[in-house]
């Protein structure tokens, strides 16, 4: 037996948009009119890629479109993306719920899948006869059951209401039932999608280690959808990566934690490097001085550029315009500038006033520039977000930051980096002697 | 990679007609035997009077049946008492029915199990038959139960005769029959759901168009007495009552017909559950 746990080849899965109903007896006969003189079915070569922020042009849509990849048994497989990507419609193909348009997926091991809450859950039910109707559901078999069930009824820690319906659980109570069963299934193949957001982050915590243990001890492959890059992150070491129904990238968890974090970023508004213009969507605030220019250079060499080491000298420059102020005057203008990491997390923001830099009585036009003597990023992708205030109001602030990416380097000038891939920052330090 | 390689399950985009995976299906056979109990035990719970309500139901219809059309319309039955008359055919009725709208209704019923966990999804359909059964069966314990009362207390001619051996042979033909028609509609209904509007009033026509209320021979010489032996449910329903009652009349050629009737039904059926289970969380 080859050590394949689970090979997709070039699946597609095309749906059809609109009210299903209108139309479906012609386009029904239309394909069989085709099919009885052997041709292809002519609605299978239309279709786009699955945007669902644009408004379609075709009636039929690729959920999923030619995803290629194979899962070693024993991996742990996370599937990353946004909403829409095809995540679920993946899951559903994978764990045979529906069929795929196109292309074939083959399987070795036993598949339990956990879609959703108390999948196959009576609510009329208790939770002792749930769990047998619900792991026979899942393919096991009574002895099997039987033999787990006290574990089940222990991890999910509902004792006291094994024996009152379901019905009468909190949804907290029904992840747990679900997820219990789920867990001491003993597939070879476990397929999990984002249902543990439910639970309180106690038993997260705990489901995330029962899958740890479930495959790292016993080996068993664990195909795994989570928004949460955190729990992602601990349990795959590989990822798929689907965007609007295509698979971007296969590949190991960091790297594409790191793409997808960056495309959600830039997703909706933000170009690489340089913002020159109007104002627009891009930015709000009152408008009565604009940011016409926003760009980075390298302090030593003058260049403007949004590539830089760890430990280069930065300048910031930001020009500003104002047409028509009140009394052709700007009485105090200031700069501030919010740095966030390729998570969106805050790191740190620079201010002219925080440095002890006060404009007063400024001009009309004008730039103003910000000097980084040693850029203190270890290493990845920052984004700084201007936010012009012009006499105690914000005149223009940016939606999202504009990219600058790091690249590793000798910091404090030892040869030695210590980065390692990490976002983190350098700060200064001095070191004594060794007293005795 | 050598070139045989082994998979255990191999998922594309389309299957043969007529393949069940009947290995499959057995290793299921325990979630069956729970869907089962589940149907039977869920029906009446929060309820007072239980399973009670498996015998009140045709009991209820059989005496509105006696008085309006033995009593009212004027109906007769022969020698047999009309009281069990309707009792049997009431029975019958209702177990073919229900057979048939409880599996027409597997996939919409069920699309929020079918869409998030897979099974062998003729399980589903089969214990609704199976579960449905075991209530006729309860019911058919009231008909004995009345049968036994007319034999012994009153001096009805009521002669059962060796033909009863026929009528395990007609229960299951009816439970196939049922799940045949229950199986076709329900794969059309996930398309079109008009169809489920027809239902609910055609079955009730088509109680009219089969011997329940009245028997057979009061319309054999009529000129569409001939044309409601076409109706697969009429030989049945007198083969039942033949086999109790030793009156009414049965032709071995209408049961052949019903027979086989019933298994291109049954056949076709399956086929067309077989090309939905796969896309049928797409169109539902």
């Amino acid at each position: 037996m080859s050590s394949i746990a689970i090979k997709v080849e070039n699946v597609s899965k095309q749906y059809r948009l609109g009210e299903v109903g209108t139309g479906t007896m012609t386009h029904d006969l239309n394909r069989w009119w085709h099919k009885i003189r052997g041709k292809e079915d002519p609605y299978l070569q239309i279709g786009e890629t699955n945007d669902r922020t644009k408004k379609a042009e075709s009636e039929y849509v690729w959920a999923l479109k030619n995803i290629d990849f194979e899962i070693q048994k024993g991996e742990m497989i996370g599937i990353v993306g946004r909403n829409g990507a095809g995540k679920s419609t993946l899951l559903k193909i994978l764990s045979r719920i529906t069929q795929p348009t196109t292309g074939t997926m083959k399987v070795n091991g036993r598949i339990a899948s956990l879609l959703e809450v108390g999948t196959g859950f009576h609510p009329e039910l208790t939770g002792r006869e749930n769990i047998f109707l619900n792991g026979s559901i899942l393919g096991m078999k009574k002895h099997e059951i039987a033999s787990k069930f006290d574990e089940i009824v222990e991890f999910a820690g509902v004792e006291r209401y094994i024996d009152t319906p379901v019905k009468r659980y909190s949804s907290g109570m029904y992840v747990r039932l679900a997820f219990g069963v789920a867990a001491h299934l003993q597939p070879e193949i476990l397929i999990i999608d984002e249902v543990l957001a439910v639970g309180d982050s106690e038993f997260q915590r705990k489901s995330i280690a029962k899958m740890e243990q479930v495959c790292k001890d016993e080996g068993k492959t664990l195909i795994f959808v989570s928004h949460n890059s955190a729990a992602i992150q601990r349990l795959c070491q590989k990822c798929v990566y689907l965007k609007e129904g295509q698979m971007v990238l296969f590949d190991e968890t960091d790297k594409i934690i790191q793409h997808y974090n960056k495309d959600s970023y830039e997703a909706d508004l933000i170009k690489n490097g340089k913002f020159v213009g109007e104002s627009n969507n891009k930015s709000f605030g009152n408008f009565k001085v604009k940011i016409s220019e926003f760009a980075f250079y390298n302090a030593t060499t003058g260049e403007e550029t949004y590539i830089f080491k760890s430990g280069e000298s930065v300048e910031i420059k930001l020009r500003y315009t104002s047409n028509s102020y009140e009394n052709d005057k700007i009485g105090m203008i200031g700069l501030g500038l919010q740095i966030f990491n390729a998570n969106g997390q805050f790191v740190t923001v620079l201010n002219n006033a925080m440095a002890y830099k006060v404009f007063r009585n400024a001009p009309l036009n004008g730039v103003l520039t910000c000097i980084l003597p040693k850029l203190p990023f270890m290493f990845g992708d920052f984004y700084v977000r201007p936010n012009l205030i012009v006499d105690g109001e914000v005149a223009e602030q940016y939606m999202e930051g504009i990219k600058i990416t790091v690249e590793e380097y000798d910091f404090y000038g030892t040869g030695i980096s210590n980065a390692h891939g990490r976002q983190g920052v350098y700060i200064e330090q001095s070191w004594l002697d060794i007293e005795v | 990679m050598n070139k045989e390689e082994h998979w255990d399950l191999e998922i594309k985009p389309k299957a043969g007609l007529l393949e069940v995976n009947f290995k499959e299906l057995f290793a299921y056979r325990n979630l069956l035997v729970l869907f089962i109990k589940r149907d039977l035990s869920t029906v009446y719970k929060q309820t007072v009077l239980g399973p009670l309500w498996y015998v009140i139901q045709p009991l209820f219809t059989t005496i509105v049946f006696s008085i309006i059309f033995n009593n009212i319309a004027g109906i007769k039955t022969g020698v047999v008492p009309a009281f069990l008359f309707y009792l049997a055919g009431t029975c019958l009725w209702t177990y073919f029915n229900d057979s048939l709208l409880s599996t027409s209704r597997a996939f919409t019923d069920n699309s929020g199990i079918f869409g998030k966990v897979y099974f062998p999804r003729l399980v589903l359909p089969l214990s609704r038959v199976l579960s449905g059964f075991i209530k006729f069966l309860v019911q058919l314990g009231l008909f004995l139960v009345v049968y036994a009362y007319f034999i012994i207390f009153t001096d009805v001619a009521l002669k059962p005769n060796w033909q009863l051996v026929f009528i395990p042979l007609v229960l299951l033909l009816l439970l196939l029959l049922g799940l045949g028609f229950g199986l076709i509609i329900s794969s059309l209904t996930t398309k079109y759901r008009d169809l489920q509007h027809l239902l609910g009033f055609g079955m009730q026509l088509a109680m009219y168009a089969s011997p329940v209320v009245y028997p057979m021979f009061k319309v054999s010489d009529k000129w569409y007495g001939k044309y409601l032996w076409l109706n697969p449910m009429s030989s049945f329903l007198e083969l039942f009552r033949y086999g109790f009652f030793g009156d009414y009349t049965v032709n071995l050629w209408y049961l052949v017909y019903s027979s086989v009737f019933t298994v291109i039904i049954l056949g076709g059926g399956i086929i067309m559950f077989n090309k939905h289970e796969k896309s049928f969380m797409d169109t539902v």
